[in-house]
C-alpha cells in the first residue's frame, strides 16, 4: 500500500511535461494523422495522390538529395574542424568552440538575411566571381545557393557532436600505430577513422534529418519552381488549406525522420549525442 | 566504567529523557529478487542504548536502518518508536537523526547554517539557533568554523559537523551509517572515542550500522549481528564473542578453531578419531539441528604441548604440526595444520612457554568449558 | 643557448598539427563568422533597398526599428512570448528533470526519449500539425498559443540542460535534508535548487531563446494583431523589402554574443574570486 503510494508521487512532477508534449504535439500530430486518413473518407487516397501527383516525388527526392548533398559537405568540413578543436591548446579550443556556438546560437532569421545579402543579385559574391572574369554567377534563387546556405547552418549539428567523439579518443594510439611502423595516413584510416565513427554517426544523422525538414532557408533563398519538401508542405496548408494531403505529406517526412533517428540510435548511441547538441544549441525551431 | 548498561539506562529512561525505544516486529523488505533483502526480523532497542548493526555487505544491516529511518517501506511487519507505529510516517516526520558514510552535509551552506539547518526546519526561534548551534558546535570540539564551507574542513572535521547537525534538533534516536567507512584508521579510533563520548553525554538511543566487528565491539551495548537478511544473534560483544550460538557468529567475531562435526550425540564427541567430552554448559546448539554442529575454541584457549603425555586428564587434545609462527610481544600466534585432512588452526600461546619451529609435530589442547558447540 | 630551445620543440615534431589543417581550420572559421558580419555594415546604410556594399551610410535604419511602432510591437511580443516560455518551461522542464533522475527502469527510459521528440521531429511537421489544431482551438495569433508552442519545443532543452546539472547533485543529500525534517518540497526548494541553479538558469536562457528565434511555428500562428520578431524580419525579406532588417539582425546578432560571452566571462571571475580564499 505504502510503497505505492510513494511510487506515484515521484512520478507526479513528469505530468506537466507529459502533459503539455500530448496536448501540444501528440494530439495534434495524431490528429493530422487521423485526417490524412480520414479525409475526404476512409482511405489511403491522399497517400496514393502522393506518389502519382507527379510533384511530391520530384520534390522528396530533390530534398533527399539536396539533404545528402548538405550532409556530405558538413562532414568534409567539420570532420577536420572537430579534429582541430582536439588537438590544440585548451585555451584555443575554448575559443573554436566559441566560433561555432555564437552563430549557432545567432538568429536563424538574422543568419539567412546575410546570405540574401551575400548571394543577391550584384552582390559580393557575384562582384567576387566577376573579379576573376567570371560573369553572372547567380545564385540567389537556385538550389545551389540554398545548399551553401543550408551547410553553414547546420555545420555545428556537425562539430559538436564530433567534437565529442574525437576528443574522448585516445591520441597515443595513433602514435602506438605508427611506431608499429603505420605511415601517418594509415594510421588515421586504420585507428582514428574507426573509433570516431559513432560521432560521424551522430553527426550525419543529425544533419540529414534537420535538412530533410528545413523550411527557412528554403524558402527565402530558394525558388518556387525548385521547392523543397518543407516549403511544399507550408504551401498545401496555408495556401491551398488541403489539410488532409498536407497532413499525409506531414507524416511521411515525420516517419521518415523518426525512422531515421531510430535506426541510427540502435547503430550507435545518438540520442546521447543530440544531448550533446541540444545544451549547445537551439536552431531551426 | 566506560560503559552504560542498558539496565541503568532502562531504569530511569524519563530523566535523561531522549531515549526512544525502537522496536520491529517481523519486518520485512522484499524487493522481488530470490531471497527478500530482509526477512522477517524482530529486535528491541531499549531506550539510550547503542545498538550496532553488524553484519557483512548484503546482509540486510543497512536496508533495516533504512526502514527504520523510512528511506524505504516495509513489505510486512511494523516498527515502532516508543510504542507509537511509524510504519507509514514519511521520513522527515519520524524525528530520527542520521549520519552518513559520505557525510552528507550541504555543499552550498556554511557550517552554521548545516547545523542550524533541522532548527530552521522546525521554526525555532533565531536566538534558540544561535545558542543551540554554539553548544553543540562545542560538544563536537569545532568551535570557530562556522563560517566556513563544510569543503575547506578534513573528512575527520566534516563528519564532527554532521554529527552536530544529528543531534542539534535533539532527534529520538540517532542512526548511524557506517559513518567512519571514510576515514583512516588513526582518525576512526578518535571518532569512535567521540562518539562514544557523546552519547554518554546526550544519552539517546544510537543505531549504528558497521561491517567492521572490531569497531562494534569498541563501540555498542549490544550487537545484532546480520547473515543474509536475519538477524543471527543479539547480545552484548561479550556474549556474541564468548558464547556464539552459530558458526556464522564464532567466524565473523574473532579468530576461532572450528571442527565441524555433523549431526551427533552429545556427552563426548569424536572428530577423526578424536574422542572429546563436552561440558553441557557449553552447548548452544541443540544436538538435532539439521545442518549439525562444529565445536569452536578460540586461539587464546588452546594450549600446545610437545606430546600427549604433557596434556593434563580431561583436557580435549588432537595431533597438529606447526605451519608458522607469527612473534607478537607478550605472546606468539602458531598457525597449525590439524589432523589427517589438514584443517587450519590458531594457538595463541604465552612467550614464556616453549620454543616451537616450522614443522614440529605437536598435540594442542584446550578444556572442556572453553569449547562452544554451536550450529553449523 | 639551443638546447633548450630545442627540447621544447621536440614534443612538436613528433606529433605535429599539419600546415593543411590549420588552414582548413581557418577556412571553416570564415564560413562560419564572416557571413552573419555582413548584416553590420547592411545595418548602417543609407538605401532603402538590400544594395551591398550600401551606397552611403546612416542610422536610419536604426532610427526606423526603434520608432516604427510595427518594428518595435513584434519586438515586445517576442520578448513577452519568450519570457513565459521560459518561465514555463523551466519550471515544467525542471520538474520533469528532477522526477526523471529520481526514477529507473524502462518506464523512465521511454519517458525520458518521448520528452526529447520535440527535438528530433522537423519544425515544418509541427508548425502545419499545430497550426491546424490551434485553428480548432482559437488559439492562433494569441499570446497562450505562441507560449504553449514554443513551450513544447523548449523543455527539452531545459529537459537536457538540468538533467547535466542534476549528474553532480549528490541524491544522498536529500535523504540527510529528510532525516533532518525537511518535507520533500522544502529539500527541493533548500537543497536541490540552489546546487542545480546553473542547470536550471542554463535551460531557462536556452528556453527564452528557443523561443525568441523560432520562426516556422510562428510563422503558422500568426495574425495581423500579433506577431513576433521573427516573423516581422520574415515579412520585410519576403513582402516588404525593408532594410531595417538588418538593423534588427545586427542588434540580435550583438544581443547574442553578449548573452553568450557574458556567463563565460562571470564565471571566469567568480572562479577567480574564489580561488585564493584560505
Amino acid at each position: 500500500m505504502s510503497s505505492r503510494k510513494i511510487r506515484w508521487s515521484s512520478w507526479l512532477p513528469l505530468v506537466p511535461a507529459l502533459a503539455l508534449l500530448t496536448g501540444i504535439l501528440l494530439v495534434p500530430l495524431g490528429g493530422t494523422f487521423v485526417r490524412s486518413v480520414s479525409s475526404p473518407d476512409l482511405t489511403l487516397a491522399n497517400y496514393e495522390h502522393l506518389f502519382t501527383d507527379g510533384v511530391t516525388m520530384t520534390v522528396l527526392g530533390r530534398t533527399a538529395l539536396t539533404a545528402a548533398v548538405v550532409t556530405l559537405a558538413a562532414l568534409l568540413l567539420g570532420y577536420p574542424y572537430a579534429y582541430l578543436m582536439t588537438r590544440v591548446s585548451p585555451r584555443a579550443r575554448g575559443i573554436l568552440l566559441v566560433v561555432v556556438l555564437i552563430p549557432f546560437w545567432t538568429s536563424v532569421m538574422a543568419r539567412n538575411f546575410a546570405w540574401i545579402i551575400i548571394l543577391q543579385d550584384g552582390g559580393p559574391v557575384q562582384s567576387a566571381f566577376e573579379l576573376i572574369g567570371v560573369d553572372d554567377v547567380v545564385l540567389y534563387g537556385t538550389n545551389a545557393g540554398v545548399t551553401i546556405a543550408m551547410t553553414q547552418v547546420m555545420l555545428p549539428f556537425m562539430v559538436l557532436p564530433l567534437f565529442s567523439t574525437l576528443g574522448s579518443i585516445d591520441r597515443k594510439l595513433l602514435l602506438a600505430a605508427r611506431g608499429l611502423g603505420s605511415s601517418p595516413t594509415a594510421a588515421f584510416w586504420k585507428v582514428f577513422w574507426p573509433l570516431s565513427r559513432g560521432g560521424v554517426m551522430a553527426g550525419v544523422m543529425l544533419v540529414f534529418t534537420l535538412s530533410l525538414g528545413f523550411y527557412v532557408t528554403p524558402a527565402l533563398l530558394g525558388s518556387p519552381q525548385q521547392s523543397l519538401v518543407a516549403q511544399l508542405l507550408a504551401q498545401r496548408t496555408t495556401l491551398l488549406l488541403d489539410f488532409a494531403a498536407a497532413g499525409a505529406l506531414g507524416m511521411v517526412v515525420l516517419v521518415i525522420t523518426l525512422g531515421l533517428v531510430v535506426w541510427a540510435n540502435r547503430v550507435g548511441g545518438t540520442v546521447s549525442a543530440i544531448g550533446v547538441v541540444a545544451t549547445s544549441q537551439p536552431k531551426d525551431r | 566504567m566506560t560503559r552504560q548498561t542498558t539496565a541503568e539506562l532502562t531504569a530511569t529512561p524519563r530523566e535523561t529523557g531522549r531515549g526512544t525505544e525502537i522496536r520491529l516486529e517481523s519486518v520485512t523488505k522484499d524487493y522481488g529478487l530470490t531471497t527478500p533483502a530482509v526477512d522477517d526480523i524482530s529486535l528491541t532497542i531499549e531506550p539510550g542504548e547503542f545498538m550496532t548493526l553488524l553484519g557483512p555487505s548484503g546482509s540486510g544491516k543497512t536496508t533495516t536502518l533504512n526502514l527504520i529511518a523510512g528511506f524505504e517501506t516495509l513489505t510486512a511487519g511494523t516498527i515502532s518508536l516508543d510504542g507509537a507505529d511509524v510504519s507509514d510516517v514519511p521520513p522527515h516526520r519520524r524525528n530520527l537523526g542520521m549520519l552518513f558514510q559520505n557525510y552528507a552535509l550541504f555543499p552550498h551552506m556554511t557550517i552554521a547554517q548545516n547545523v542550524a539547518y533541522p532548527l530552521r526546519q522546525r521554526k525555532v526561534g533565531k536566538q534558540e539557533i544561535a545558542r543551540k548551534v554554539a553548544e553543540v558546535l562545542e560538544l563536537v570540539q569545532l568551535t570557530g568554523r562556522d563560517d566556513t564551507h563544510p569543503s575547506k574542513l578534513s573528512g575527520g572535521q566534516q563528519q564532527r559537523v554532521a554529527l552536530a547537525r544529528a543531534i542539534v534538533f535533539e532527534p529520538k534516536a540517532l542512526l548511524l551509517d557506517e559513518p567512519l567507512g571514510a576515514l583512516d584508521r588513526n582518525l576512526r579510533a578518535a571518532l569512535q572515542t567521540e562518539i562514544r563520548r557523546i552519547h554518554r553525554e546526550v544519552g539517546s538511543t544510537f543505531v549504528f550500522v558497521t561491517h567492521d566487528q572490531e569497531e562494534a565491539m569498541n563501540l555498542a551495548d549490544r550487537i545484532a549481528l546480520f547473515n543474509s537478511g536475519r538477524i543471527e544473534q543479539v547480545g552484548t560483544p561479550q556474549q556474541l564473542y564468548a558464547e556464539p550460538e552459530t558458526l556464522f557468529t564464532a567466524r565473523f567475531l574473532g579468530d576461532s578453531n572450528v571442527f565441524e562435526l555433523g549431526r551427533t550425540a552429545l556427552g563426548s564427541v569424536v572428530w577423526e578419531g578424536e574422542s572429546w567430552a563436552v561440558d553441557p554448559a557449553t552447548v548452544s546448539a541443540h544436538p538435532g539441528v539439521p545442518s549439525g554442529c562444529a565445536i569452536v575454541v578460540r586461539p587464546e584457549d588452546v594450549e600446545v604441548a610437545g606430546g600427549r603425555d604433557a596434556v593434563p586428564a580431561g583436557a580435549n587434545a588432537v595431533r597438529a604440526t606447526v605451519r608458522d609462527v607469527e612473534y607478537m610481544g607478550a605472546y606468539r600466534t602458531l598457525l597449525l595444520t590439524i589432523g589427517e585432512r589438514g584443517l587450519f588452526g590458531r594457538a595463541r600461546i604465552s612467550a614464556l612457554r616453549g620454543d616451537y619451529a616450522i614443522g614440529d609435530d605437536v598435540v594442542m589442547w584446550w578444556r572442556p568449558r572453553s569449547q562452544r558447540i554451536v550450529a553449523a | 643557448m639551443s638546447t633548450p630551445v630545442r627540447t621544447r620543440r621536440r614534443p612538436d615534431t613528433i606529433d605535429p598539427i599539419p600546415w593543411w589543417l590549420k588552414v582548413v581550420g581557418g577556412l571553416v572559421i570564415a564560413f562560419f563568422i564572416l557571413p552573419t558580419l555582413f548584416v553590420i555594415p547592411m545595418s548602417f546604410s543609407s538605401a532603402t533597398t538590400f544594395q551591398f556594399p550600401p551606397p552611403g551610410f546612416s542610422l536610419r535604419l536604426y532610427e526606423n526599428f526603434f520608432t516604427n511602432p510595427i518594428w518595435l510591437d513584434s519586438l515586445g511580443n517576442s520578448f513577452l512570448v519568450a519570457s513565459l516560455t521560459a518561465l514555463l518551461a523551466t519550471t515544467v522542464g525542471t520538474a520533469a528533470a528532477v522526477a526523471l533522475s529520481g526514477l529507473d527502469g524502462r518506464l523512465a527510459r521511454l519517458v525520458r526519449t518521448v520528452l526529447m521528440v520535440p527535438i528530433v521531429s522537423p519544425a515544418i511537421v509541427v508548425a502545419v500539425a499545430v497550426y491546424i489544431s490551434f485553428l480548432g482551438w482559437r488559439l492562433t495569433g494569441t499570446v497562450t498559443g505562441y507560449v504553449l508552442a514554443h513551450t513544447a519545443i523548449a523543455v527539452p532543452y531545459v529537459l537536457v540542460s538540468v538533467t547535466g546539472a542534476l549528474g553532480g547533485f549528490d541524491q544522498r543529500l536529500l535523504k540527510a535534508a529528510a532525516s533532518l525534517g525537511a518535507s520533500p518540497l522544502k529539500s527541493f526548494v533548500q537543497v536541490t535548487m540552489p546546487l542545480i541553479s546553473r542547470g536550471i538558469l542554463t535551460g531557462g536562457i536556452f528556453a527564452f531563446i528557443v523561443s525568441f528565434d523560432e520562426v516556422v511555428i510562428a510563422l503558422f500562428l500568426r495574425s495581423p494583431l500579433f506577431q513576433t520578431m521573427p516573423v516581422q524580419m520574415y515579412n520585410s525579406v519576403t513582402v516588404e523589402i525593408d532594410p531595417t532588417i538588418s538593423a534588427a539582425s545586427s542588434l540580435m546578432v550583438v544581443a547574442v554574443t553578449i548573452i553568450f560571452i557574458l556567463p563565460q566571462l562571470l564565471r571566469g571571475r567568480a572562479g577567480s574570486r574564489r580561488e585564493p580564499r584560505p
